[in-house]
């Protein structure tokens, strides 16, 4: 570790839970689901029908009509949250540092889904010369990143990062990693998803991936139990604001957490199965308590990766056990209630973690009403746990086999 | 704004001024531009608008009229006058074949 520390002085998003962080924090903790039937396409033929949507997200509240037009959802849903995030640590003003010192690291699993779509369909109907100017910087999956450092004048390192459901912890890692060797002093980072379309909800199914669950949407998504039959698609963003510690304290601002630490690896095994030993997941959740300098009894909370399909949460368990022996740390998934928001997932469970430091408060995993034995871990089962924890682990695994972790530690009193 | 705004009475009794109508509510309705801005002298710069803002109004305005306009017809255009006179002569254009 450099000398430089990393602490978060804001978060935003725009979830299935609601629109802003105070909004969705109280769902998660209330185990309130956003899970419900689809509502954005018509799902007759699917086998899956049902999604945790964005239902109360109006893109004029954050840009004009013409930058709406211009956008994809994804893109959108990432503005709002970086207006968020941004607001809360204090830059609504401007940026407290260089342009050039800040950076912003935003992807998106898949990208502009929706516009390709829509624009496919005018390609096979109307034919190319009716295709939108719009279509590429609207669907390309760099398009969140780009705008919100428009939107901010951020000038530091621009990018995005692609690594499917790790794709949000990825982005927080790479940004805190620019923060601590000194290239940048801040930087926005995070993820945002917005696929809840016929294409990704039909794909998704084809690969057994998704929870046929359609009669009772608020229990499909049961990570760890018994009866979980895959997961359930979500969309949304999470928004990350990032400083080096002492800059963030020479203008006075509280860290809502530290960034302690980061670790990523490689299964190198399978496009879409986990390790079955787990051994990626494992380097993973080792590396980040290495890179924070922790033990493994250091590690109060796991947001699991817990996606609800029962290969990932069996072979997650079983690298949670391998890491941190019997007695482990509490464990609880996020999306019971959230759904899977993919290429945002890891970053508005940053955002989960953030908040149960603050709180002193874990949020529970819903629907667990059979644990399954496989899964055998401390779990935060169906209710909030009060608990004020130093340290908590959020777990990001995704298809391809990239795994990232992010490990927060409370700075608040 | 009615994609039909075009077609009122035959296709080559379309005048200026209901093109310009056209125009007018289609840039309202897409980019939210003050009406009273859109004559026909006003440039699609004063406008804040670019280049590819131009194209996608071009598909709409080609709907409207069902007409096609290439990407070299807008190779002239500055102002919502030159874009009504591309309209007219394409009309033109499609009365006369």
């Amino acid at each position: 570790m450099s000398g430089r520390r990393v602490v978060v002085t804001g978060v935003g998003t725009v979830s299935p839970l609601g629109s802003g962080v105070a909004t969705t924090w109280e769902a998660a903790v209330a185990g309130r689901s956003g899970v419900a039937p689809i509502t954005r396409f018509d799902t007759q033929g699917h086998t899956t029908t049902i999604a945790a949507e964005v239902t109360d997200f109006d893109p004029l509240t954050i840009v004009d009509k013409r930058e709406a037009r211009r956008s994809d959802r994804f893109t959108l849903l990432a503005l709002a949250s970086a207006v968020e995030a941004c607001a809360q640590a204090g830059w609504s003003e401007g940026l407290p540092h260089p342009g050039q010192r800040v950076g912003v690291i935003v992807g998106s699993g898949i990208g502009g889904l929706s516009t390709l779509e829509a624009q496919l369909k005018t390609l096979s109907e109307r034919g190319p010369s009716k295709l939108s100017p719009y279509c590429i910087p609207a669907l390309m999956g760099n398009a969140a990143a780009g705008s919100i450092a428009m939107r901010l004048g951020a000038r530091g390192p621009n990018m995005s990062t692609v690594s499917a459901c790790a794709t949000g912890s990825h982005a927080v890692g790479e940004a805190a990693r620019l923060i601590r060797d000194g290239i940048v002093d801040a930087a926005v980072c995070g993820g945002s998803e917005a696929t809840v379309t016929p294409l990704a909800v039909g794909s998704f199914a084809a690969m057994g991936a998704l929870s046929a669950r359609n009669d009772e949407p608020s229990r499909a998504s049961r990570p760890f139990d018994t009866g979980r039959d895959g997961f359930v698609l979500g969309e949304g963003a999470a928004i990350l604001v990032l400083e080096e510690a002492s800059a963030a304290a020479a203008r006075g601002v509280s860290a809502l957490a530290e960034l302690a630490g980061y670790g990523a690896s490689g299964d190198a095994f399978h496009l879409t199965q986990p390790d079955p030993e787990g051994t990626g997941a494992i380097d993973a959740m080792r590396a980040a308590m290495a890179d924070a300098g922790v033990e493994p009894g250091d590690i109060g909370y796991i947001n699991a990766h817990g996606t609800s399909t029962p290969y990932n949460d069996k072979i997650e368990a079983l690298a949670i056990n391998k890491v941190f022996g019997p007695g482990g740390p509490a464990v609880s998934s996020t999306k019971s209630v959230t759904g899977h928001l993919l290429g945002a997932a890891g970053a508005i469970e940053a955002v989960f973690c953030v908040e149960a430091l603050r709180n002193g408060v874990l949020p529970p995993t819903m629907n667990l009403d059979d644990p399954d034995p496989e899964c055998d871990l401390d779990h935060v089962a169906n209710a909030a746990r009060e608990v004020q924890v130093e340290y908590a682990l959020s777990n990001s695994f995704g298809f391809g086999g990239h795994n990232a972790c992010l490990l927060f530690r409370r700075t608040s009193a | 704004m009615s994609a039909q705004a075009g077609h009122q009475g035959q296709i080559s009794d379309v005048t200026a001024d209901q093109v310009l109508g056209t125009m007018r509510d289609l840039l309202v309705d897409m980019f939210d531009v003050d009406a009273d801005k859109i004559t026909a002298d006003a440039s699609f710069d004063s406008m804040d608008l670019d280049s590819l803002d131009l194209v996608e109004v071009s598909v709409k305005v080609e709907d409207a009229y069902d007409i096609e306009i290439s990407e070299d017809d807008l190779k002239d255009v500055w102002t919502v006058g030159n874009a009504v006179e591309v309209v007219l002569s394409k009309l033109q254009q499609t009365a006369d074949a």
